[in-house]
């Protein structure tokens, strides 16, 4: 971070407490305050992932606080958002979900991995709360669980449809997965596998693991390309380990199709790869300029300003608070109640603001979980090529 | 098995160099200094900054993250290790004063960098490659030189200098040094920045290649000590030992044991908990200190 960026985030921290002071007196004072926590890992190797959700939130809280709140029923409140680094420490999500409890929070953004996740469900589900995980085990998902809401596309929904692209479109036979010695690369790589066989592509390696905090994978490579894939999955892989990735297998004469079912950062893979990652696939970024609206633009512009330098994460992470709020618009009862909440799920519809044209939000997950508990976003399969991403396709889940 | 063999060395020569600098302060203060691999990223993002973002040459850029890890670590000990040295004999002080530091430097370099992994643009373009046996691209085997350069210059530094010779004694008995008319205070100082510049180099060098997070202070450290318990703590030769063994250890059990899933950090634990056992103080330590 430069000089500039880094005061504009300094500038942009003492604005969120100025706000924050400002919401207990002072001209905001009038308002009612709607807390929305959030739990999940802003330190570490995989910050990345929280930070860009924390971001994602405080810059569109800050947004609505400056046009004076959000009109729910018969009261005008202004959003404060509570924070919780949870460190991908399962046993510090249960504690940040605690802490969400005892504020008195009933709704929560992530946890963003499958192990903190699945550690919140009893602290969520006895304290009354709603949790948006950016995490794949459906049985967060399914009955009998249902305070759980996916806020992005699974793994499980992504992968098959690059799979059968690739193999459709460009004749690939033979896939190599590659992933994290941890929960959600693992089961990332597991559904991947599945979902390559049941397409009648043949799996050369599926057992190969790295230690996250990996920083050279030639070694790791090298064993894996001797097999020869024309499709290389880097299942699961945290933004930071992208680059380093597909440098190692570029440099290492791979030339085959490399994908992943995570979000990443166009900046981050050309920085660390450069050129070498050109045709790099990944899923995220639900608004790209093909298909983002004018409040997305302004939401991209604001988070710059907020924060110095956006990331291409919060294409996708900008979709949670806003179910969360326009829900509890529809049925306010649900500020307090969140019964009232998952009943007006099945029936929930609003106008996306982040999309051009008359897109929707709404709650899917009939197919996958067999009740609404998944927030409806574009599955946007890009290509990063030259510093950004181009759409492959889009596709739609339920 | 040359692809194997070029690995291990390539990775043994870095991870040398990480280890050089946490077994020099160990060896002169006693100090497990949880906060090297901090250092390392200090090092990674003031190279990023100037390389990457101000565009100047890398050589400046490796030069004034040596310079600037070199003051932090002076810094360091001024003001926090002697400090707290003087008032305490419990080792637990230094210790509980290193992975306070940690976490300082780490929160401070996730405020200032960001959370993002970054990057630099490779100072060497090209891939050497025998018949695809033996692929090494070329910058990294620049990198791997000037590592094993770079600890070289620091072996003979040590050996030949007048400061060199100085902190050996130091290293080897604080009080003879001090009878002798080595400044103690001043010494250490020089040591600890020496080992911080070390953290910064190395940093510095492998921006290039790997580039850098604020997260990875914590695990780097991890395999730095690692590397010292292996050779012995304190023991310069064995530091650099450390770092060729398991690098080499990494490399071989990643290609022999790949088809078992991630097994190879398991077994070479699980050695290393026997080795300790056997060997407690390492390869080339004293079992007196």
């Amino acid at each position: 971070m430069n000089k500039r960026n880094f005061l504009k985030s300094s500038a942009a921290a003492l604005a969120i407490s100025a706000l924050s002071l400002g919401a207990a007196g002072g001209a905001l004072a009038a308002n009612k305050v709607l807390k929305i926590g959030f739990v999940g890992v802003t330190s570490g190797p995989a910050a990345a992932w929280g930070t860009s959700n924390v971001r994602s939130m405080q810059t569109r809280a800050a947004w609505i606080n400056e046009i004076g709140g959000v009109k729910i029923g018969g009261d005008t409140y202004d959003i404060e958002i509570v924070t919780f680094d949870d460190q991908k420490d399962p046993k510090r999500a249960i504690a940040g979900m605690e802490k969400m409890a005892q504020e008195g929070i009933h709704y929560v953004v992530g946890p963003n991995v499958d192990d903190g996740a699945a550690a919140v469900r009893p602290v969520a589900e006895s304290n009354g709360i709603m949790y948006f995980p950016y995490a794949f085990p459906k049985s967060l998902y399914q009955k009998p669980a249902s305070n759980a809401v996916l806020g992005m596309i699974a793994n499980y929904q992504s992968g098959p449809a690059i799979y059968k692209f690739l193999r459709d479109k460009k004749g690939v036979k033979k896939v190599a997965f590659i992933a994290a010695n941890e929960s959600d690369p693992l089961s990332q790589r597991d559904g991947g596998v599945a979902a390559a066989n049941a397409l009648g592509l043949e799996v050369v390696a599926d057992k190969d693991t790295y230690q996250n905090d990996t920083r050279d994978f030639v070694p790791v490579l090298t064993p894996v390309l001797r097999s020869k894939p024309d499709l290389l999955v880097l299942s699961g892989v945290a933004p930071g380990n992208a680059p380093l990735l597909i440098r190692s297998a570029r440099e290492l004469g791979y030339t085959g199709f490399i994908s992943t079912e995570t979000a990443q950062d166009a900046k981050v893979l050309e920085e660390g790869a450069g050129d070498l990652a050109n045709g790099f696939i990944s899923v995220g970024g639900a608004s790209t300029p093909e298909i983002r609206s004018k409040a997305m633009e302004e939401f991209i512009d604001r988070y710059t300003k907020m924060f110095g330098e956006y990331n291409d994460e919060s294409n996708t992470k900008v979709y949670a608070l806003e179910y969360i709020i326009e829900t509890l618009k529809m049925n306010p009862k649900g500020i307090d109640d969140i019964g009232e909440f998952k009943k007006t799920m099945d029936n929930f519809s609003a106008p996306n603001p982040y999309m051009k044209g008359d897109a929707t939000l709404k709650y899917v997950g009939m197919t996958s979980f067999g009740q609404k508990r998944q927030v409806a976003v574009p599955m946007v399969v890009n290509e990063y090529r030259d510093g950004k991403f181009d759409t492959l396709f889009i596709a739609e889940v339920d | 098995m040359e692809q194997v063999l070029a690995n291990g060395l390539y990775l043994g020569a870095q991870y040398a160099l990480i280890a050089l600098g946490l077994t020099l302060i160990f060896a002169l203060m006693n100090v497990l200094n949880f906060a090297h691999g901090q250092l390392y990223v200090l090092g990674g993002f003031v190279t990023y900054t100037i390389y990457g973002q101000l565009e100047m040459p890398f050589v400046a850029a490796l030069f004034a993250a040596a310079v600037t890890l070199a003051l932090v670590g002076g810094l360091m000990e001024r003001f926090l290790f002697r400090t707290v040295l003087k008032r305490s004999v419990r080792e637990e002080s230094t210790m509980l004063l290193a992975a306070g530091t940690a976490f300082f430097l780490d929160a401070i370099i996730l405020l200032i960098f960001g959370e993002k992994q970054r990057g630099v643009p490779k100072i060497v373009d090209g891939v050497f490659n025998w018949d695809f046996r033996l692929i090494m691209p070329y910058d990294r085997i620049l990198i791997g030189f000037l590592a094993i350069f770079a600890i070289a210059a620091f072996v003979l530094y040590m050996q030949y200098s007048k400061t060199g010779r100085a902190l050996r004694a130091l290293a080897q008995d604080r009080v003879a040094a001090q009878l002798m008319g080595v400044n103690v205070d001043r010494y250490s100082m020089i040591g600890f920045a020496l080992g911080a510049m070390l953290a910064g180099v190395v940093g510095g060098l492998l921006v290039t290649i790997t580039g850098v997070n604020s997260g990875i202070g914590g695990p780097i450290s991890i395999k730095a000590f690692m590397m010292v318990m292996i050779g012995g703590a304190g023991v310069i030769s064995g530091a650099i030992a450390g770092g060729f063994i398991l690098g080499m250890l990494e490399s071989v059990g990643l290609s022999v044991l790949h088809s078992y899933g991630d097994i190879t950090y398991l077994m070479i634990f699980a050695s290393l908990m026997v080795f300790l056992s056997i060997r407690p103080q390492g390869l080339m330590g004293k079992p007196w200190g």
